[in-house]
């Protein structure tokens, strides 16, 4: 999933201190269960703005709506009234989201309440930890399914590097996950595997070759 | 102009602290008037939201009171609490309400004493603190307008 961490208050409090009446919109998807903008936490944030603006001459009204899912238009259809009847929207889903509701509905004001933070997943309660690189060619097939991609620090192909100490690594407080890649092969003897070089990535797949697309006809609706 | 009574909002779970209020009443302990129980299964009922709409809704101050550590009914729902109430007080210091006016209590079914304790504690260091800031503004308000519907 999407992991995304809530900005600071204050940074979203000046953000909306123009603004009367906001509609908060929470997402049910990634979002919510990385609990930072469900409705749980959209409920939280507009009883903050409330008591905050309360204290001051300009106490602020707020709409509390939470979708399915913020990018994909039907679902954003549903909140065309609401929006009609709003100064802003606070989108308290990922940057996919935000973008989705200010393509959305052009002639408003799209505030993000969120911090997009990595593709990752929740190892206990309470802690996420990224794990894909979105590199565009996954290559967890030769790393016995630990991403060197997202999980080095150095995104090291051929690891490890001579930065990794007693399976830490040297920039910053994790485990190395070369350490980790090594461990693993090891126990599934597969060792040898790990002998062949990997050559350089293709890189254009990535990111670093532009905003990507995807597409597939049979599903398009359409003639 | 009269004296500040505070509103306190006490969220009690009934495992604990609820029978111990009962006790207290049995023994004719007398803690002040200005807390307002509010009957909980359980301490890990409590959410940020709701300690929030207290405030909203009027609270100068609130405070939870759940079993002693360990000894939860539901095994770890004051520990829950304990850890909803320190971040409700992150929330209400960036909001301007002032996160020393929420507190987390540990207390057992026989501590019927230590209840009256923590009401007085509870409502002595609200009253120093004064009303929250929105039941301030409602008060100079009232003054400016003469208005005290």
């Amino acid at each position: 999933m999407i992991v995304a961490e809530q900005k600071p208050f204050e940074e979203i409090a000046k953000m909306v201190e123009i603004f009367d009446k906001v509609l908060i919109l929470g997402c049910n998807e990634c979002v919510t269960v990385c609990l930072s903008g469900g409705e749980k936490e959209v409920g939280v944030l507009a009883t903050s703005l409330r008591l905050y603006r309360k204290q001051g001459d300009r106490p602020i009204t707020t709409v509390e709506e939470t979708l399915v899912r913020q990018c994909e238009w039907e679902y954003l259809d549903e909140i065309e009234k609401l929006v009609e009847d709003v100064d802003c929207i606070i989108s308290m889903a990922c940057g996919v989201g935000v973008q989705f509701v200010a393509e959305r509905f052009p002639d408003k004001w799209v505030i993000p309440a969120l911090d997009t933070k990595c593709a990752g997943g929740a190892v206990e309660h309470g802690l996420w930890e990224e794990r894909c690189g979105m590199c565009g060619e996954c290559i967890l097939h030769k790393t016995g399914g630990v991403c060197p991609v997202a999980r080095c620090s150095k995104r090291i192909l051929n690891g490890p590097c001579g930065g990794s100490q007693n399976g830490k690594c040297e920039v910053k407080d994790v485990d190395c996950i070369w350490d980790q890649i090594y461990k693993r092969m090891m126990a599934l003897g597969r060792m040898d595997q790990l002998m062949e070089i990997e050559l350089e990535k293709d890189w254009s797949k990535a990111r670093d070759g532009g905003p990507r697309k995807m597409s597939r006809e049979e599903v398009m609706i359409g003639e | 102009m009269s004296e500040f009574q505070p509103k306190i909002v006490a969220f009690c779970c009934y495992y604990c602290a609820y029978s111990a209020a009962d006790l207290a009443g049995s023994m004719r302990l007398q803690y002040p008037p200005t807390i307002r129980m509010i009957e909980q299964p359980c301490s890990g009922r409590i959410d940020i939201q709701l300690i929030l709409q207290a405030f909203e809704d009027g609270a100068d101050g609130v405070y939870v009171a759940g079993c002693l550590e360990g000894d939860c009914h539901f095994l770890k729902g004051n520990y829950r609490a304990k850890r909803r109430v320190a971040e409700a007080k992150k929330i209400l210091d960036d909001v301007g309400i002032g996160g020393e006016r929420v507190e987390m209590y540990n207390l057992s079914g026989s501590m019927g004493p230590r209840f009256a304790e923590v009401a007085h504690e509870m409502h002595d260091r609200i009253k120093g603190l004064g009303p929250s800031p929105l039941n301030k503004r409602a008060t100079k308000k009232e003054v400016m307008t003469g208005d005290c519907s």
